[in-house]
């Protein structure tokens, strides 16, 4: 019982991740009916660059303790929101009238050169976070069940930024126009609503929390690769189907479900089938309702 | 590259034969003077041309997106593996056996699949290169090897000659290639790879006009697989050694890419997206680690100036006339123009 619940409590850790880098596959596929295979990529920028800030120019040494985590998350943010932006702006808007195919071989191609470039840049071995303090020592102990410190940074980074994107999306105005974008474009645009603008700006915050999800990673796991982007992206695109591609909450649910899944498979079927039971789930999920478990019935064209 | 379809389309048809058929020589002599770097890039291009054309019977023709096509090469190639190590079964005699298992594994796999949307599938087929990756490397029923793979498959014998230097290789991975582009030409225009078509640009319309769309994309889909199985026979029977190294998700994607950037549904446009993006690869392959850079930059810029790929399938000309014989009084005298573009097809 004491292994389930722990296990139960990586998976839920492992589950925020992926939910929020499915967060944004959901949002571009939500808008544009495209699958960013960048995305991971864009994950993997976000751990690299939390690695550079954080270690190399210093900045967790400077400010001492979470402030200075919060400091580098909100760069982190930033900085890969703005390769978001750039990606969107260089690989996919002038591919938005022509084939959809050509822009998921752009995608594809703007994968290869993200990860190419990490790899020239930081090498292709394996980062460390070379922190003073690891939050793998720390741990709580609660009803005999020791949740590491790490497990709760996760959750608790995870819940936070999905609340804060929910609020976002159903309480603002900007997030009604995104809502309605995702919708139908062209009568968004008859109400007045840049479409450019707002497909530009989910495009920056699907990239700000994968980027945030990565550095997380980065600060719990302690090692970081520089193609671990494809993995993870696999796993969190799965995750986004699993809830229903292009809902948000559907996201959420589907990445910490799947994570769970992942989790207590791992423990109590095989390791070595870890991946594999994911893609299963997968499989079963599209055969049995391949809307996702809260996506809405998509019409087919007539 | 326009220039080439007036010259076919107009006049020139004697040059445009010309063309083809010098080609056709200068690969036919070309391992006179080639060494075995440029000959091993050829016959990396060569295997991949064969996969890449069978995926584009799927992807391009009946545009279903299967991001997995190297699942069935590996069943081909895995097949042709342990059935040559264990039984020592002739691996060329294994050509047909590996593409129907390949064929097998596709039907399984096509059939709670084949019914859903494009991107569903697109998924579906990517999870599944990953299972069967994961499934071999776990060495499943200690046939696959894990993750070291399967050592020691025999060079392959034709007609009593031994295969095994790079030219003779070069020869049976061409004249493979060739049987193919033969056949796959002959296919697009008949009935199957019209209904194929059609399928592709309308599914709705297809089946109100009596197409039975779900059996038509599993017939497209197992025959590509039938036809990778056997690709990955050669592979296998070149190599000596497989491995799940040589089918990763990577390589399915690079096929997908090369058939989307030749211009899906061409026969021309991808052996051409192969000699380019695999010629590349192998020619730079000195430069490592900058190459996949430039690579992955290529893609990129490649589709956002021709986003319809290199060379996009021509519309296809009926004769109108051979429709028309049955009709009381032709519609215009048979010697005016006999042809008619149909035109997006």
């Amino acid at each position: 019982m004491e292994e389930f619940i722990q296990q139960l409590i990586n998976g839920l850790a492992v589950g925020g991740i992926y939910a929020l880098i499915a967060l944004g596959y959901t949002m571009v596929y939500g808008v544009l009916k495209l699958i960013n295979f960048a995305h991971g990529d864009l994950f993997t920028l976000g751990a690299y660059f939390g690695l550079t800030l954080l270690i190399t120019m210093g900045i967790g040494d400077m400010v001492p303790g979470p402030l200075g985590i919060i400091i580098v998350a909100g760069m982190v943010m930033a900085l890969v929101a703005i390769m978001g932006y750039l990606l969107e702006r260089v690989a996919y808007r002038p591919l938005r009238n022509s084939d959809r195919l050509a822009a998921v071989v752009s995608a594809l191609g703007a994968s290869i050169f993200f990860q190419n470039a990490i790899m020239l840049v930081y090498g292709s071995d394996a980062q460390v976070y070379n922190l003073n303090v690891s939050a793998a020592e720390y741990s709580l102990p609660v009803a005999g069940i020791n949740i590491s410190a790490s497990s709760i940074i996760m959750i608790g980074t995870s819940l936070l930024l999905m609340w804060g994107l929910y609020w976002f999306i159903n309480r603002t105005r900007t997030g009604m126009a995104i809502r309605a974008v995702a919708n139908d474009q062209a009568a968004a645009k008859l109400m007045g609503i840049d479409v450019n603008k707002i497909i530009a700006l989910v495009f920056m915050i699907g990239p700000a929390l994968g980027g945030v999800a990565g550095l997380t990673v980065g600060l719990c796991y302690g090692k970081i690769d520089y193609n671990m982007g494809w993995t993870y992206g696999l796993k969190a695109f799965t995750a986004a189907i699993l809830g229903g591609i292009g809902n948000i909450p559907g996201a959420m649910l589907g990445g910490i479900l799947l994570g769970v899944v992942e989790s207590l498979g791992e423990a109590y079927i095989s390791g070595a089938w870890k991946n594999a039971i994911s893609f299963f789930v997968l499989i079963l999920i599209l055969l049995f309702r391949p809307t996702g478990l809260l996506g809405e019935r998509v019409a087919d064209k007539l | 590259m326009i220039a080439l379809d007036q010259l076919k389309s107009t006049r020139n048809r004697k040059a445009y034969f010309a063309l083809i058929g010098g080609i056709i020589a200068l690969l036919a002599v070309c391992p006179l003077f080639l060494n075995n770097y440029w000959l091993l890039a050829l016959n990396n291009i060569g295997l991949y041309s064969i996969l890449a054309l069978s995926l584009n019977i799927v992807l391009g023709q009946t545009g279903l997106f299967n991001m997995g096509h190297t699942a069935f090469y590996a069943v081909g190639a895995y097949t042709a593996a342990i059935l040559n190590t264990n039984l020592d079964i002739p691996v060329l005699w294994l050509l047909p056996v590996s593409g129907l298992l390949a064929a097998v594994a596709a039907l399984l796999v096509a059939w709670p699949v084949i019914r859903l949307r494009g991107d569903y599938l697109l998924i579906v087929t990517i999870a599944l290169v990953e299972i069967l990756c994961i499934t071999l490397d776990n060495d499943i029923f200690g046939l696959t090897g894990g993750t070291n793979g399967i050592y020691g498959i025999d060079r392959p014998i034709l007609f009593g000659i031994k295969i095994y230097k790079e030219w003779q290789f070069f020869y049976l991975i061409w004249g493979f290639l060739g049987i193919t582009v033969i056949l796959f030409s002959l296919l697009e225009k008949s009935r199957f790879g019209r209904a194929l078509n059609y399928i592709k640009q309308d599914e709705t319309a297809a089946e109100g006009s009596g197409i039975s769309t779900a059996s038509y994309k599993m017939m497209a889909f197992t025959f590509a697989a039938f036809w990778a199985g056997m690709a990955g026979t050669l592979f296998a029977a070149k190599m000596t050694t497989v491995s799940t190294g040589s089918f990763t998700f990577a390589e399915s994607a690079m096929l997908f890419a090369i058939v989307i950037l030749g211009g899906a549904g061409s026969i021309r446009g991808v052996l051409l997206a192969t000699f380019v993006l695999i010629g590349l690869q192998t020619a730079f392959s000195d430069l490592k680690s900058f190459r996949l850079l430039v690579f992955g930059a290529a893609m990129v810029m490649m589709m956002l100036l021709r986003p319809q790929g290199i060379l996009p399938p021509k519309p296809h000309r009926y004769k109108v006339d051979r429709y028309m014989s049955d009709l009381p009084e032709p519609a215009f005298s048979p010697k005016e123009q006999t042809t008619r573009e149909v035109k997006g097809i």
